[in-house]
This record gives structure tokens, C-alpha cells and sequence, in this order.
């Protein structure tokens, strides 16, 4: 599957999308939920929660393990999606439109730091070597 | 520099994720490993197992080196084909493996051994065959492949797949063996299911996994095979036991033969221990997923969950955990995960046999 162009990425395999408001939409990748198998738990943070850049903040659980989730950039969570936690073979369909929680960030500019499509693709493919 | 069973090829023809599995190149799946695993308990899958070790123990005195060498009682096996489960002990009473032993004749007793103790198996039991003067020979069946066959529709898979079968299969119990030629036909399994577990010689392999799928079968990954078997509740070696814990603190009393006067391995140590803790099942309550090495808080003080996983069946997480005597079916107990402690019911395993929920 093809990596989003519009999206953004980290190195721990989190996308993000940034919102025409500059809020930001959070989901693990398809190269993530693939290497995880079929996910059966996935625990979301609560809205309102204040997250470092970094911080271990959901948890995504397969058959065969279970993975942290880590915030993007820091800011605070202002929505979690509850459809995500109630069916977690979501994730394995498409894991760009089941997305796990919003964000509004601490500093607008920190998702410049955030990986491009492109970046993201050269860092799966080190990952397969 | 990975194994590689005489299926491998087959594997990535079919497209499975393979990985490092005790130094083997093994598929963990062909696709959804909760798919797999349903198409076992509804259907036939089908296991490339040839990682494990087929080994045939020669010689005029093999009952009697057998009698030593294990804790359950190969006096047991007295009709050609049939097998028996035990635990190999050290002098501790720890588990050095378990494994299958197959009666063939007075002169013939095949072993089926874990992978990833088969060479401390073979040098263990070289040393044992030496030190009691038995001048037996031990041959590693390298030169075989095992292909398990596992589900409602096994029996009818494997009479489609291999003419002639159906004579043997007809009449085959559980836990029972029968060579057909240079085929070795054993209805056992790690699944729960009916089913049989398959030796052909590795050349044959390929094309027997073949003829098994156009009948029906489908391809089964490693990881359904630990969803699969710790539903069946059976204990997997490394995880449930090792050579640090006893087999009576392992839910494998029932393996270990301490009724007759027969003297094994690791039977002194183990009559003089004391057994404190127990071998049970949990079924998680609140939401979340049991895993290996989480503890376990009980009224009695703490345990430890050797084998947790989610049950695709049950479509809720259970496990086997090692946890202190006097805490009975039904009882409630906390387990510690993440930062949270989640409240799972004390339960008799098996969980799942013959497609089933028992819980």
C-alpha cells in the first residue's frame, strides 16, 4: 500500500493529519498494524490529557503483541475515537482512515518536524534490510 | 544463518510472513492469523511443524532406558503405534523438555522433541545412554518433514490427499500411530482438534502439502498455532516450563508416574519438594489482553502468567498462570497490566476443545 503523500509520519510509525483548523488527526500506519497482525485492543487517551512530544500515551494490541502509541508533538488531546476502540480490525483495514485521537498542539510549528511521505517510505524500507 | 524445513519454498509461494523462530525461518502467517485460527476449529489447516525433531531410539534395551530417562511410564505403551506425553527431568526435577514417545517395537521407540531443545535433548540423552551402559543408537530424523493436519475436516483432507489412508485412518485413535511405507501416520495435534501429525521424508514434502491443500486444507502460521494451543490448553516448553520449574507446578502431575516403584530422573528431587504453586486458567473480565510475565495478585500472594494471549474463539483474553496453591476455580484475582490492575476469573482449562467453548 502506498503511503499517503498528505499526510505526516514519525519514526515510531504514528501518521498525522494536519486539520485545516491546526488540529491534528492521529493513527498508527499501515506498515505498523502489518508488522503488528490482527489488532484485538486498542486504549486511546482520554480527552483533555496534556501529552509531552514523545509521551507513551495509547496502546494498540494485536494477537501477538502489544505496541505503544507516542505523541506526535506535545499538546493536549481533544478527542478519541471510541468506534477505533470498540472494533480494532478497523485498524487492519485501513489503518489512514481509522484514526485513534485529536490533538491540538502545544506549538502550531512543531509539525515541521514531523517526517514527509517520502522521509517515511526511505525509513520503512531501512526498517526491511 | 536461519533453518529452513523442507517446506520453506512452499511458505513463500504462499506468501507467509516469515521470522526467526529459535533460529528457524517459519511462516507466522499466511494473512489474518484470527482467520487461521478459526479455519482450524471450523474446517482443516494444515502446519509445517518439521522445526521439531523426529528421533528413533534403537537397541535391545530401549523400554528400560526409556523407564529411566522420563517421568511418565513408557510400561504404559504395550501395543505397537501407541504414544504417550511426558516430561524429560534433570536431576532437580526441572523440565529439560517435554516431548511424544511412539511404540514401535521392543527395538524401535520413536521421540518427538521441541526444536528448540533438540540438540540439548540429543546430548542429554547420549550422555544418559552412555552412563547406564545401554549401547542403544540414536538416529535424528533430519531427513523427515512433519506436517500437522488439524480441524473437523482433517480426516476427510488427509483420505482425499493421500490414496490408500483411509484403511488407517478408518480404525486410528487418538494418540495412536500407524506407518503406511515410508509415511508415519499419528493422530495427535497441539490444536485441540482431531487431527493427525504427518512424517514424510522431506523430498516428499512439497508435494504431499500440495495434494493436502487442493483437498481442502489451508495453510496455518505459527502464531495461530499458540492462539490454538493455549485455547486447548496445552503447555508450550519455555514458556509454561522450563528446566527451573517442576512439572507438579506445572499442570503436568498428571504425566509424571509416582505410583509405581520405577526410579527416573529428577524423581528423588521431586518427592522431596514442596509443592507451592498451581498451573491454572485465567479469562480476563476487564478489557485488555493477558500476556506472559504479568503479575498475577491473589489472596494468597503473587503469581506469574506464563502464556496469555486473545482468544479468537472466546473473542476475550485468557491465560495460563503460575499462581500460589488455594486459589480455587471461580475466584476472582488482579492482574497487574501497564499501570492498571484488571480483574481476571480463576478458571479449569481447557479452554476451547473440539470447536467448543468449556469455560
Amino acid at each position: 500500500m502506498s503511503i499517503p503523500a498528505d499526510l505526516k509520519y514519525t519514526p515510531s510509525h504514528e501518521w498525522v493529519r494536519v486539520e485545516a483548523d491546526g488540529t491534528l488527526t492521529i493513527g498508527i500506519t499501515h506498515h505498523a498494524q502489518d508488522l503488528l497482525g490482527d489488532m484485538v485492543f486498542i486504549e486511546n487517551p482520554a480527552a483533555g490529557r496534556t501529552l509531552a512530544k514523545g509521551e507513551e500515551c495509547a496502546v494498540v494490541e494485536s494477537v501477538k503483541a502489544a505496541s505503544d502509541v507516542y505523541a506526535p508533538v506535545a499538546g493536549e488531546v481533544i478527542a478519541a475515537n471510541n468506534e477505533v476502540e470498540a472494533s480494532p480490525e478497523a485498524v487492519n483495514k485501513d489503518a489512514y482512515s481509522a484514526w485513534m485521537f485529536k490533538m491540538k498542539p502545544a506549538n502550531p510549528g512543531d509539525v515541521a518536524g514531523l517526517l514527509d511521505a517520502a522521509a517515511y517510505q526511505k525509513l520503512v524500507e531501512s526498517e526491511a534490510h | 544463518m536461519l533453518k529452513h524445513t523442507p517446506l520453506n519454498a512452499t511458505h513463500r509461494e504462499l506468501g507467509a510472513k516469515m521470522v526467526d523462530f529459535g533460529g528457524w525461518d517459519m511462516p507466522i502467517n499466511y494473512g489474518s492469523q484470527i482467520e487461521e485460527h478459526h479455519q482450524v476449529r471450523r474446517g482443516c489447516g494444515l502446519f509445517d511443524v518439521s522445526h521439531m525433531l523426529p528421533l528413533d531410539i534403537k537397541g535391545a534395551n530401549v523400554r528400560a532406558f526409556l523407564r529411566r530417562l522420563v517421568a511418565n511410564n513408557v510400561d504404559k505403551l504395550q501395543v505397537s503405534g501407541k504414544a504417550l506425553y511426558s516430561c524429560m527431568l534433570n536431576e532437580n526435577g526441572g523440565v529439560i523438555d517435554d516431548l511424544i514417545i511412539y511404540f514401535m517395537d521392543e527395538n524401535w521407540f520413536r521421540l518427538v522433541v521441541n526444536a528448540g531443545t533438540a540438540e540439548k535433548d540429543l546430548a542429554w540423552m547420549e550422555k544418559m545412554n552412555a552412563d547406564w551402559g545401554m549401547g542403544l543408537t540414536l538416529t535424528p530424523r533430519r531427513d523427515l518433514a512433519m506436517i500437522a493436519i488439524q480441524g473437523p475436516d482433517a480426516t476427510q483432507a488427509l483420505n482425499e490427499a493421500l490414496p490408500g489412508v483411509d484403511q488407517i485412518t478408518a480404525n486410528l485413535k487418538p494418540f495412536n500411530a500407524a506407518a503406511m511405507g515410508e509415511m508415519f501416520i499419528a493422530r495427535t495435534g497441539y490444536t485441540g482438534e482431531d487431527g493427525f501429525e504427518v512424517m514424510v521424508l522431506a523430498k516428499s514434502a512439497p508435494f504431499f502439502w500440495k495434494a493436502l491443500m487442493e483437498a481442502g486444507g489451508k495453510p496455518i502460521g505459527l502464531g495461530a498455532r499458540d492462539t490454538l494451543r493455549l485455547e486447548a490448553g496445552m503447555n508450550l516448553y519455555g514458556q509454561d516450563m522450563d528446566e527451573t520449574t517442576s512439572p507438579l507446578e506445572s499442570g503436568l502431575a498428571w504425566t509424571v508416574d509416582l505410583k509405581t516403584e520405577r526410579d527416573f530422573v529428577g524423581r528423588a528431587a521431586l518427592e522431596k519438594s514442596e509443592v507451592t504453586k498451581q498451573l491454572v486458567g485465567l479469562v480476563l473480565l476487564d478489557k485488555g489482553v493477558l500476556r506472559s510475565h504479568q503479575i498475577v495478585h491473589t489472596k494468597n500472594g503473587d503469581g506469574e502468567i506464563t502464556s496469555g494471549t486473545f482468544s479468537p474463539t472466546m473473542q476475550q483474553s485468557i491465560a495460563l498462570a503460575r499462581i500460589p496453591l488455594g486459589i480455587a476455580p471461580g475466584e476472582d484475582v488482579e492482574v497487574e497490566i501497564r499501570d492498571k490492575k484488571l480483574k481476571a476469573k480463576v478458571v479449569k482449562y481447557p479452554f476451547v476443545r473440539n470447536g467448543k467453548v468449556l469455560i
